[in-house]
């Protein structure tokens, strides 16, 4: 695991030995973890990894078995949700159905006894952040499923705490929405400047947005680092799985993987010098637009993902090459040695 | 294709098919048909009898004769109005509909949060049961039981005896009690479905956003049960209102019900228009509830 207090300041979140179990299942199992001041911090995993018990417990919805929770140093572990300085972001939004948009936006200044002409001001430049300007009069119910989370961003980020914790934000929208919303979110992060802890089972989401990935599997952390670190250089085959495409290869009884879009498809006369080539047959073709992807059974064994970009092919014609043998090639530095871990092949398209 | 040529005879058709194609495409006959019977009981058989309560609510009683007359007067509703006995009584059974109404609801809201938000879901529905059991055993039996238990020799004197007290007897109270009783599961299940539909996030929002206890249930859970409370209410009150058994078992008191039972074999224009009472007054209950939002996710 990564030293987390390089640059000298105390972490805004603190995690010291949680763990959570209900009856026999261990949902998080003693984990340590020290998020940032102003860090855009994602735990991904699969569901059931206990990503969202540690959202719930910074929270201070849950409480742990053990373990401390510190917030910017100190200690909240006994403290109920209505007093920790974090605000939530919920999946399904948890919008006031009764209350209009302002007035839900209002909600947590009016809690806390803010005077109504600062209220007004700073829900305004909430909604403005948003980009929902004028909508405060409007109710939840007219609203399209991007705008309540807006709605519930504005809501969050008015009280200005100082951490905002998201639990799968974008999981309830369609593609072409998450996308955007994926960019927008990352843009008012930077503006506000306040600790995002983001919880997400989508791996892209997790690489597009993060300033540093925590992955979980089954309770524990498995590897913490940048986004290109965990995707480049994986710290066991789990990992290597779950972010990204499962390439692991098993060659002189050590455990490899190698990223689809690294490898190459051979044509004759091609040269091999810094290369690891190997040789296989193409079991299946997918075409996907922008790339296609090749399966390939290696001789040596196991199955090998090659993503070629489709630079000059613009259509099937690559259909035909299933069943032929072929080569693959990549750079040596390329091949990652990992770890081998229980879970491997796991899905990376799992929902929750 | 097969050559059976086209000379070959058109399959008969099943009178059951016929009938399904007849129906085809049609959904006014549809519907037609399938509310025929509900719509008809409802016109014929409910609001028949009440036109029939209302046209002999004009009626009169023969001074000398003692017979029922047939011809249009508004005497009836002018005693009722004008006699201070009809007035009390009248007053006295919305009181004690308003106090039995109020009394389920605060009964029935800490119960309800129980079971809907707390309890775990195999106590939950264990509940719900519980709740819903009592409706199964008859009316009559219930009433009984409770002129049992408040009698002279009933089991409450008996068990206060030792403590110096005395249960409250027959009268006015022992009907409040009664009938708060008998009515609680009727306010408990719309509130329980009202706190059902309230997404447990949405309480832990407010939780976060700075909310103590008291605050979410004034803000957030208080404002999106309170339509339930109102339907809840409407069973309660209206079934209070129209009660004649109760009141005759657990007391001597005079309420709507008892009233208009005693009155119709001796004169039934007078009974009758006297029953248009409570009708009018759960009309102007209803509005008053529709309003308020009881309506909006019944």
């Amino acid at each position: 695991m990564e030293s987390s207090s390089e640059n000298g300041s105390r972490p805004d979140v603190h995690l010291v030995g949680l763990r959570k179990t209900y009856g026999e299942v261990v949902a998080v199992d003693r984990v340590d973890l020290d998020i940032r001041r102003g860090e855009f911090f994602t735990m991904l995993g699969p569901s059931g990894s206990g990503k969202t018990t540690m959202l719930r417990m910074i929270a201070g919805f849950e409480l742990p078995d053990e373990g401390r929770v510190e917030l910017a140093g100190t200690d909240v572990t006994d403290l109920a949700a209505y007093d920790r300085d974090v605000n939530t972001v919920f999946q399904d939004y948890a919008l006031f159905p009764h209350m209009t948009v302002g007035d839900n936006v209002e909600y947590g200044l009016r809690v806390a006894k803010v005077g109504k002409d600062d209220r007004r001001k700073r829900r305004a430049e909430a909604l403005e952040m948003v980009r929902l300007p004028g909508y405060d009069d409007r109710k939840p119910n007219e609203l399209s499923g991007g705008q309540r989370q807006r709605v519930a961003l504005a809501r969050a980020i008015v009280n200005q705490p100082r951490v905002l914790l998201l639990d799968e934000p974008l999981g309830a929208l369609d593609l072409k929405l998450r996308e955007q919303l994926q960019i927008e979110l990352k843009q008012i992060q930077r503006e506000v400047g306040i600790t995002f802890v983001y919880v997400t089972h989508d791996q892209e989401e997790a690489l597009t947005m993060s300033d540093r990935i925590a992955v979980f599997n089954e309770g524990r952390i498995e590897q913490v680092g940048e986004p290109e670190s965990v995707y480049e250089r994986p710290a066991n085959s789990f990992v290597a799985g779950f972010v990204g495409v499962s390439n692991v290869i098993h060659r002189d009884g050590g455990t490899f993987t190698v990223r689809p879009e690294k490898v190459r498809l051979l044509a004759p006369g091609d040269p091999t010098e810094g290369l690891v080539v190997e040789e296989g047959r193409i079991a299946d073709v997918s075409y996907a637009g922008m790339v296609t992807r090749f399966h390939i059974e290696l001789e040596g064994g196991d199955r090998l993902q090659v993503a070629r970009q489709n630079l000059e092919q613009t259509s099937h014609e690559d259909e035909g090459m299933r069943g032929e043998r072929v080569k693959v090639a990549w750079r040596r530095e390329h091949t990652v040695a990992v770890a081998e871990q229980q879970g491997v092949g796991q899905s990376t398209e799992e929902e929750t | 294709m097969e050559a059976t040529g086209l000379g070959a005879p058109k399959p008969r058709r099943s009178a059951g098919h016929r009938l399904a194609d007849l129906f085809h495409g049609r959904p006014r006959l549809q519907a037609g048909t399938l509310l025929a019977g509900p719509v008809g009981w409802l016109v014929i058989g409910y609001l028949g009898s009440l036109a029939i309560l209302l046209i002999a609510s004009f009626w009169s009683l023969g001074e000398l004769s003692g017979e029922v007359e047939r011809s249009f007067t508004l005497d009836n509703f002018k005693t009722i109005v004008e006699d201070s006995v009809y007035r009390t009584v009248t007053l006295r059974t919305v009181g004690i509909a308003a106090a039995v109404t109020v009394t389920d609801a605060l009964l029935a809201l800490p119960l309800a949060f129980y079971m809907a938000k707390v309890a775990r879901p195999s106590r939950q529905s264990l509940l719900v049961v519980a709740v819903l059991v009592p409706l199964w055993s008859s009316y009559l039996v219930k009433a009984f039981a409770w002129r049992t238990i408040l009698s002279e020799e009933g089991i409450l004197n008996w068990a206060l005896d030792p403590l110096g007290l005395s249960g409250p007897g027959y009268g006015t109270l022992a009907v409040w009690l009664v009938m708060s009783y008998i009515w609680l599961p009727y306010m408990i299940i719309p509130i329980y479905a009202g706190f059902d539909r309230i997404p447990d996030s949405v309480l832990s929002a407010s939780d976060d956003l700075g909310a103590k206890a008291w605050m979410t249930f004034r803000r957030v859970i208080w404002p999106l049960v309170f339509p339930a409370i109102v339907a809840g209410s409407i069973f309660t009150f209206s079934l209070t209102l129209g009660d004649f058994i109760a009141p005759t078992l657990v007391s001597s008191t005079q309420f709507i019900g008892t009233v208009v039972k005693s009155t119709i074999t001796t004169n039934l224009p007078l009974a009758a228009a006297y029953s248009v009472v409570p009708i009018l007054i759960m009309i102007i209950y209803l509005l008053i509830a529709r309003r308020l939002g009881a309506f909006e996710h019944v």
